[in-house]
C-alpha cells in the first residue's frame, strides 16, 4: 500500500471515529443516568439527518407532527401521574413544554418548509424537534419503567427502536437522501483534503466532549446527573429529582444523535434504517470504554473508525464481521482485567 | 415442583388441536412457528431469566442447527434423523467455544458480548461460499418416518410440539434438581453458590450450553420445515426477538417462553393481516404498532405475562415435607479431643494502601465457641473472607488441620468442613426455604445434569432434600420450609443461613452477626442451638455486635481494632482488658 491510501483511509476513519466517539458519549450518558440502554439512538441519527435533508429541499417532514403528538402523550401521562396533587401551575408548566413548544416548533417548520430555508434554520429546527421527541421518549416509555431491571428497559428499548425506525419509513419513504453541506469549501495540505464538512465534524465532536467535561464536572445539574448514575436511591435521599436526571440525559443524549446525524448526511446517503448500524458502532466505542470513561470511549471510537476504513478497503465483505467482533478480545481483557465483583441484581 | 397433570392436558390439547374439524390450515403454520420460537425462548429463560447472564445470540445457535442440517442432507445426502444429533453437537460445541470467551464476562458486558458475535456470526453466514452466502441453501429433503413424509406443516407440527413439551419437562426437571438449584443461585452472585462448593463458572456454562442446544433444536426443526435456510432469520434482530419473547411471557419462567412465544407470534400475525384494513396504503404501520405494544405490555407487566396470570390463580402453596427418616453420608471426623483446627498466622490482608487486617493471629480448637468483636471497620468480615478463601491473604498462613488453604477457593475450603453465614443476608429470595437450604447440601448429592434431566436423581435428591428438611427443623423454622426465602423477616433469613452453612456437615461453623435482628427469646434459642453444636463436636467462630450474648456464650474472644488484635481471652478477662474499653469506648477508663 502507498502512503496515500494510507492516509486517506486514516482520514476516512477519523472522520467516521469522531462521529462514533459523540454516539458512544451519548449511549455512556444515557446507560449511565437510567440504565437504558438506548438502542433507538441510531433513530436520533436518521431523525436528525434526515429532518434537516427535507427542511433543506423544501419538504415538511413528518417528524415534527411526531414531536407535537409525543408532546400530547407525554403531557397525559405527566398529568395522569400527577393526578391526586394536580394544580393550575403543574398544568400549565406541563401544557407549556409538552403541547405548546411543539406546536410552535410545528408551525415554524410548516412555515420555513414551504421557502427552502437557509442551512442554519434547517440545522435548528432539525434539532429542536429531535431534542423533542428525545425528552417526550423519556417521559413515554422509560419513566414509568425506571424501577424495572436493565433487561427489562432494554426489551423496551428494542421495542422503542422498532417502533421510530417504522415511524421512520412512513416520514420519509424508503429512498435515501443527501443533505446539503453544513461548512462548504475544503483546502488540501500535502496529499490530504480537507473538506469543510469534516472539519466541521472534528471541531463539533472536540467542542461536545469538552462541553460534556465541563458540564458534569463543574454544573450543578451535570452534578446531579452523575450522582444519580452512582447511586439513584443516593441521589433522591439527597434531593436529585432523578426523573429530571433522566430526562436532560436523554435531551442530551437526542440532540448528540441529531447533530451527528447533520454532520454525516452531507458525506453519505442515509436510509430511514441506517442509523441501527451507525449507533451500534458507536456502541462498540462505549462498551470498549467500559460504558463509563468518556475518554476512553472517544479513543476507542477513532479506533473503531479507522479499522473499519481499514477493513472495508482490505476485506469489505467482511468490514461488518471485524468490526464486531473486535469487541470480543476487548471484553475478554476488560472482564480478565476486572474481576467479577459481587454485583447487587435488580 | 409441580404437578405434572397441566402438562398431560396442555400436551393432549395441543395433540388433539389438527383434528379439530374445519380448523384452518393457516393456523397450524402459525403454531408451529409458535413452537420453533417457544425452543429458543425456553433456553433463554433458562439463561437470561434464571441463571441472569443475558444473550443477544441465540438466533446464531438457530442458524448453526439449522445450516448443519442443511449443509449435511443436501451436499452430503444424510437423512434428517442422523443430522439431529449433528445439529445438536454443533450447537453445544460451539457454545462451548464461544462461552469460553464470552461467560466470564460480568454484568452488563456479557449481553453485550453476545450482541457482538451474534452480529458477527450473522454476516458471516451471509459471506461464505459454502453455505450459499446471501441466497442460503435450498431443497433440503423433509422429515420422513417410513414412508410417511412431513412436507407441509400439518405433518411437522407434532415434531415441533414433541420437542417443545419434551424440552420443557427437561428443563423444568433441570432447574427441580441439585444442579438446578445452583444454577438458580447464579442470579444472585457468585460469593453465596461459591461458598457452598457450586462451581460458578461451570453452571454458567452449562445453562449456555443447554439454551444453544435448545436453540439448535429448533434450527434443525426450522429447516425442514422451510426444506430452506439463508442468513435472515438469525441476524441481530432475531436475537432480540427471541430475547423479548422470553421478557414478555416471564423471563423465570419455563411455561413463559411458550407464553410469550404464543403472544409475540400472533400479535406479529395478526397486525400484519388487519393492519392494512385498518390504515391502508403505508408501509411499516405493524412495525409502529407492534413496538408500542411491546412498551405498554412491559409498562402493565413489567414481570411477564405468565407470572401475573399465575397470581390470578389460587394459590397452592405448602409441598410435601421430605422424608426425614433418610441419611447423607456424614463426615468422617478424625479429631483428636482439643486439637487445633483453624489456625490464623500473621494473616495480612491490604487493599491498596488500606491494611484491612494487619498480621493477626488466632486459633479455634475442636469442640469450641470463638467469637471475634471489635468496633466497626476492625477486620472481622474481612477475616472471615480470607478464611473461606472469598478473598486471598496479601500474607501470612491459614491452615485448617494443618493443612494451608491461604490459597485455596472457597469450593476447596468448604470441603474441609468449613461453612459459613454472610453479614449481607445471600439468599435467592424467590426460592422456597427448602430448596435454599439445599445448596447447603450441594457437595453431599452427585447427581449431575443429565441424570437430572431424565429424572434419574430422585434418590439423591431425596436424601439431599431430607437433610435439609432436618437442619431447618433443628434451628426452629419448620413452620416456614416452603415459603419463599424473600419473604421471612431479616432475623428469620439469617436462621436460614445457618440452617444453610449446617448443611455442609461442617467441622467449623463461621457466623457473620447471626442474632442482628433477632428478638431476645429468639437469641437466646439461638444461643442454645450453638451450645448444642458445640457439645455435639462442632466449633464455632462468629462475629457479633451484642455484648451481651457474646460474653454468655463465647469460650474464648479475639477483639480486633483497625484490623490489629488487640486482646484475646476469655469473657471475664475481656470485659476488664483496658484496651478493648478503650477501642470501645474511645479513652482509657
Amino acid at each position: 500500500m502507498n502512503t496515500t491510501i494510507m492516509l486517506f483511509l486514516l482520514q476516512d476513519g477519523i472522520t467516521n471515529g469522531a462521529i462514533y466517539a459523540l454516539l458512544g458519549l451519548a449511549l455512556v450518558l444515557v446507560f449511565a443516568v437510567t440504565r437504558v440502554i438506548l438502542i433507538p439512538q441510531g433513530e436520533f441519527v436518521t431523525y436528525g439527518a434526515l429532518t434537516y435533508a427535507s427542511l433543506a429541499s423544501g419538504q415538511m417532514p413528518g417528524t415534527a407532527k411526531l414531536a407535537l403528538a409525543m408532546g400530547i402523550g407525554a403531557c397525559a401521562f405527566e398529568l395522569f401521574v400527577a393526578r391526586k396533587a394536580l394544580h393550575g401551575r403543574l398544568i400549565l408548566r406541563s401544557v407549556l413544554a409538552n403541547i405548546v413548544l411543539p406546536a410552535i416548533v410545528l408551525t415554524l417548520t410548516i412555515y420555513f418548509a414551504a421557502q427552502k430555508p437557509p442551512v442554519a434554520v434547517c440545522i435548528a429546527l432539525s434539532l429542536a424537534i429531535v431534542a423533542m421527541i428525545g425528552l417526550y421518549l423519556y417521559r413515554i416509555a422509560f419513566q414509568p419503567l425506571a424501577h424495572t431491571s436493565v433487561l427489562v428497559l432494554l426489551i423496551a428499548s428494542v421495542g422503542v427502536h422498532l417502533a421510530m425506525q417504522g415511524l421512520g419509513l412512513l416520514f420519509f419513504g424508503a429512498e435515501g437522501q443527501r443533505g446539503p453541506a453544513v461548512l462548504s469549501g475544503a483546502f488540501t495540505a500535502g496529499s490530504l483534503r480537507f473538506t469543510g464538512q469534516s472539519i466541521t465534524v472534528y471541531g463539533i465532536t472536540v467542542a461536545f466532549i469538552v462541553g460534556l467535561w465541563l458540564f458534569f464536572g463543574l454544573t450543578l445539574y451535570g452534578k446531579a446527573l452523575r450522582a444519580t448514575a452512582v447511586n439513584r436511591l443516593g441521589a433522591r435521599l439527597a434531593g436529585i429529582r432523578t426523573t429530571l436526571s433522566g430526562q436532560i440525559a436523554f435531551l442530551l443524549a437526542s440532540v448528540i444523535g441529531a447533530l451527528s446525524g447533520i454532520m454525516i448526511v452531507p458525506i453519505t446517503t442515509l436510509y430511514y434504517d441506517s442509523g441501527f448500524l451507525i449507533g451500534l458502532k458507536g456502541f462498540v466505542a462505549a462498551i470498549i470504554g467500559g460504558l463509563v470513561s468518556y475518554p476512553l470511549t472517544a479513543v476507542a471510537a477513532l479506533f473503531v473508525g479507522i479499522v473499519e476504513a481499514f477493513s472495508s478497503f482490505y476485506a469489505s465483505n467482511y468490514k461488518e464481521v471485524i468490526v464486531f467482533m473486535l469487541l470480543i478480545p476487548v471484553l475478554l481483557l476488560r472482564s480478565l482485567a476486572a474481576p467479577a465483583v459481587e454485583e447487587e441484581k435488580d | 415442583m409441580q404437578s405434572r397433570l397441566p402438562i398431560l392436558v396442555f400436551a393432549l390439547v395441543m395433540a388433539a388441536i389438527p383434528f379439530v374439524p374445519g380448523i384452518p390450515p393457516f393456523w397450524i403454520v402459525l403454531l408451529d412457528n409458535i413452537g420453533l420460537s417457544a425452543l429458543v425462548a425456553m433456553g433463554l429463560v433458562l439463561l437470561t431469566g434464571v441463571g441472569g447472564l443475558t444473550s443477544f445470540g441465540q438466533a446464531a445457535f438457530v442458524g448453526f442447527g439449522a445450516y448443519t442440517t442443511a449443509l449435511l442432507t443436501t451436499a452430503y445426502g444424510l437423512s434428517p434423523w442422523l443430522t439431529l444429533p449433528l445439529s445438536l453437537v454443533v450447537s453445544g460445541l460451539l457454545a462451548v467455544l464461544l462461552g469460553l470467551i464470552t461467560v466470564r464476562l460480568s454484568g452488563h458486558y456479557l449481553p453485550l458480548g453476545t450482541l457482538a458475535w451474534g452480529l458477527g456470526l450473522f454476516y458471516l453466514f451471509s459471506k461464505l461460499g459454502f453455505l450459499g452466502r446471501n441466497d442460503g441453501i435450498s431443497a433440503i429433503p423433509p422429515l420422513s418416518i417410513g414412508s410417511f413424509r412431513m412436507l407441509d406443516p400439518g405433518s411437522i407440527y407434532f415434531a415441533i410440539w414433541v420437542a417443545v413439551i419434551l424440552s420443557a419437562l427437561v428443563t423444568m426437571n433441570l432447574l427441580d434438581s441439585r444442579t438446578g438449584r445452583a444454577i438458580r443461585a447464579l442470579r444472585r452472585g457468585h460469593v453465596a453458590a461459591e461458598a457452598f462448593g457450586v462451581q460458578t463458572p461451570r453452571a454458567k456454562m452449562l445453562v449456555f450450553i443447554h439454551a444453544a442446544v435448545l436453540a439448535g433444536l429448533s434450527g434443525w426443526l426450522y429447516a425442514h420445515l422451510q426444506r430452506a435456510v439463508n442468513p435472515t432469520p438469525f441476524g441481530a434482530q432475531a436475537g432480540i426477538e427471541y430475547l423479548f419473547i422470553a421478557v414478555v411471557g416471564g423471563a423465570g419462567y419455563v411455561w413463559g417462553g411458550v407464553l410469550g412465544a404464543a403472544i409475540v407470534v400472533i400479535l406479529k400475525e395478526v397486525l400484519q393481516s388487519y393492519l392494512p384494513l385498518i390504515l391502508p396504503g403505508s408501509g411499516q404501520v405493524e412495525t409502529i404498532v407492534f413496538g408500542i405494544m411491546l412498551v405498554a405490555l412491559l409498562q402493565l407487566a413489567p414481570g411477564g405475562v405468565w407470572p401475573w396470570l399465575m397470581s390470578l390463580l389460587p394459590e397452592r402453596r405448602g409441598g410435601k415435607k421430605p422424608d426425614t427418616s433418610l441419611k447423607l453420608e456424614q463426615r468422617t471426623r478424625s479429631r483428636a479431643e482439643g486439637g487445633v483446627l483453624l489456625q490464623v498466622e500473621k494473616a495480612r490482608k491490604q487493599f491498596g494502601g488500606v491494611v484491612a487486617v494487619n498480621n493477626v493471629s488466632f486459633d479455634v480448637q475442636a469442640r469450641e465457641i470463638v467469637a471475634l468483636i471489635g468496633p466497626n471497620g476492625a477486620g472481622k468480615s474481612t477475616t472471615f473472607n480470607l478464611i473461606t478463601g472469598v478473598l486471598s491473604a496479601t500474607s501470612g498462613a491459614i491452615s485448617v488441620l494443618g493443612k494451608r488453604v491461604d490459597r485455596a477457593p472457597p469450593q476447596e475450603i468448604v470441603k474441609l468442613g468449613i461453612s459459613r453465614t454472610f453479614q449481607h443476608v445471600k439468599l435467592v429470595p424467590d426460592m422456597t426455604v427448602l430448596e435454599n437450604v439445599a445448596i447447603g447440601a450441594h457437595l453431599r448429592g452427585h447427581s449431575g445434569p443429565l441424570a437430572a434431566m431424565l429424572r434419574l436423581d430422585r434418590a439423591d435428591e431425596a436424601k439431599l432434600l431430607a437433610e435439609a428438611a432436618r437442619q431447618i427443623e433443628r434451628v426452629g423454622l419448620a413452620e416456614q420450609m416452603h415459603q419463599l426465602a424473600g419473604s421471612l423477616s431479616l432475623g428469620q433469613q439469617r436462621i436460614v443461613e445457618i440452617a444453610r452453612a449446617l448443611c455442609v456437615d461442617p467441622m467449623l461453623l463461621l457466623l457473620d452477626e447471626p442474632a442482628a435482628g433477632l428478638r431476645h427469646m429468639e437469641k437466646q434459642q439461638l444461643a442454645k442451638l450453638l451450645r448444642d453444636l458445640r457439645d455435639g463436636g462442632m466449633s464455632v467462630l462468629l462475629v457479633e455486635h451484642d455484648m451481651g450474648f457474646v460474653m454468655n456464650l463465647a469460650d474464648r474472644i479475639v477483639v480486633l481494632d483497625f484490623g490489629t488484635k488487640i486482646a484475646e481471652g476469655t469473657p471475664a478477662t475481656i470485659k476488664t482488658n483496658p484496651e478493648v474499653i478503650k477501642a470501645y469506648l474511645g479513652v482509657a477508663a
